[in-house]
């Protein structure tokens, strides 16, 4: 089953964790590449901060959709990346989830419905 | 993984994180608060001493309760309010209440947040009295450092190279200077707003100017500068999403730092940006910058810090510096002096004429330019290239020693006297 984790947290504060604290996060992340590497393809993805994001406004009737300035919704999280992969189920989704747990990051593992294209190797 | 200590901060405290975790992800909190909480409160107290004091009280009280209670689900709101109460005591204890804290503490219990648009214009303030036109360049910038970003005395000394005793003098007198000079603290017009923005821009800017422009012993030392000039243009594009210039300043800087690790060689030595080793930019930030540019474009006309920007960004973008777009380059710096009719420039125009037409079409460019740039050390070592170049070998020696004559670092008065020797053979 077809698993995302999803990675949520506070624009700009991992950028001002000290080296080693991020230097800490940074290897979850490659032990959970390299775990999910020797069982299959997977996808992932880190978003750039929020502020380079533009919001598409719902579309109204007649009119193209407004594009505003800035990352939809003024929350205190914001949606950083996400992971996707094959997984048995959910346990064993969140265990590989477990790999980035840290005091910086909210992970969320759900389910996908549908999945497709491909993700470039080099961004 | 059984018993993870990992998980929601406001869980049982059995899911408490270690120690160091919490202290550093403490101080991550504080920083990122601060520069709204201490502009919040200063407007409440109309007094940066007592904000900055009182916010320190808010943190030093967070330290001891949310490892015990959890994690507020609004840790800004928390330290706002914290920091408000504080400030109040410490009011009532040295009686230095005024007619303002008065009224405040009057209808305490009905205190209120301040909204978005509140924060927005307390944050600009506050970085716009720091700004104040009696100060030097440098002690703005210092004073910004700490009351806005909260460095230590310790830690802007030493970026500014100086002892912390003078910077301490400093920073007080900068505060009284600014607390003698008081902004109003009414929600600005907005061409008022529009000013102060501006003004702020170009103090960020200078923050980032001052980090980077070192010698190769100090890069590292410099370094915080650049960072946190970085830090203070997302804040101000996070206050102002739709503030097209306020996304070339971040654009601007993120071009330049992008090039950080390739600006020095293994040695430590300083590397000219058309020797450096363009595999070692930095290609996430450039595509930010790059992201940013495409966003403010959509806002129309370019104003003069996207237009630098987007110099920045035909640097980074070519593979060469023999494959530099130019042409491009003339468009941006024709476009730029339209805006800022600045002999500086209309030099930096000329050295992209240079390339695209010729060192005699260079030459003719500069020529306007003696007079106002005549003390100009880089417009006489730049003229007595585009000299040389055409042959004219005498006015080229002139030329160079002039630039000798005007201070040149130790690396480029080593490169003078070659070119000197040069227009002798």
């Amino acid at each position: 089953m077809y698993f995302s984790i999803l990675i949520y947290g506070e624009d700009g504060a991992w950028e001002q964790l000290p080296p080693e604290e991020q230097q800490k996060v940074m290897e979850g992340h490659k032990a959970l590449q390299k775990a999910l590497g020797e069982r299959g393809p997977f996808a992932t993805a880190k978003l750039m901060g929020a502020s380079a994001a533009v919001t598409l406004q719902p579309v109204t009737e007649g009119a193209d959709a407004l594009v505003l300035d800035g990352p939809f919704a003024d929350t205190k999280e914001r949606f950083l990346g996400f992971y996707g992969a094959e997984f048995e189920d959910l346990d064993e989704a969140i265990r590989f989830a477990r790999f980035l747990s840290s005091a910086y990051a909210r992970i969320e593992v759900r389910p996908v419905e549908w999945a497709g294209g491909v993700l470039a190797q080099e961004a | 993984m059984r018993g993870s200590r990992f998980g929601r901060w406001n869980g049982p405290a059995a899911c408490w994180l270690r120690r160091p975790e919490i202290s550093t992800w403490l101080d991550a909190q504080f920083a990122r608060c601060r520069p709204r909480a201490i502009a919040a409160l200063t407007r409440q107290f109309r007094d940066i001493d007592l904000a900055e004091e009182s916010f320190s009280d808010a943190c030093l009280r967070a330290v001891t309760r949310w490892p015990q209670d959890g994690q507020p689900d609004d840790p800004f709101a928390w330290l706002l309010v914290t920091a408000r109460r504080a400030g109040i005591d410490r009011l009532r204890k040295t009686r230095r209440a005024m007619a303002h804290v008065e009224a405040e503490m009057a209808n305490e219990p009905e205190f209120t947040m301040p909204t978005a648009d509140d924060l927005r214009d307390d944050v600009l303030r506050l970085l716009f009295i720091c700004c104040h036109p009696a100060l030097r360049r440098q002690d703005q910038l210092a004073l910004a450092l700490r009351v806005v970003v909260g460095m230590s005395v310790a830690e802007i000394a030493r970026a500014f190279l100086v002892n912390p005793r003078t910077m301490e003098q400093r920073l007080t007198r900068a505060k009284r200077t600014v607390a003698s000079n008081p902004v109003p603290f009414e929600t600005p017009a907005p061409a008022e707003r529009l000013k102060r923005l501006n003004d702020v821009s170009t103090m960020v800017y200078l923050l980032f100017s001052e980090g980077w422009s070192t010698s190769a012993d100090t890069v590292q030392v410099k370094l915080p500068l650049c960072h946190e000039a970085i830090r203070l243009a997302r804040l101000l594009l996070d206050l102002f999403p739709g503030m097209a210039e306020q996304m070339g300043l971040l654009a601007l800087m993120l071009f330049q730092h992008a090039r950080l690790d390739a600006r020095t060689d293994p040695q430590g030595k300083l590397v000219p940006i058309d020797e450096q080793d363009r595999s070692k930019w930095d290609k996430v930030l450039i595509n930010e910058a790059r992201a940013l540019l495409q966003k403010a474009a959509r806002h129309g006309p370019p104003g003069a810090m996207q237009l630098q920007a987007a110099i920045a960004g035909v640097h980074a973008v070519a593979v060469s510096d023999s494959e530099t777009d130019w042409v491009r380059l003339g468009d941006l710096y024709a476009a730029l002096y339209a805006l800022q009719p600045t002999p500086v420039v209309r030099l930096n125009q000329a050295a992209v004429l240079q390339k695209t037409d010729g060192p005699a079409a260079a030459l003719a460019m500069l020529e306007p330019l003696v007079e106002p740039l005549s003390a100009y050390r880089w417009f006489h070592s730049m003229r007595g290239a585009l000299l040389l170049e055409t042959g004219d070998k005498p006015a080229a020696r002139l030329a160079f020693e002039r630039a000798m004559d005007l201070g040149p670092t130790a690396p480029e008065a080593q490169s003078l006297l070659e070119k000197i020797a040069l227009c002798q053979k």
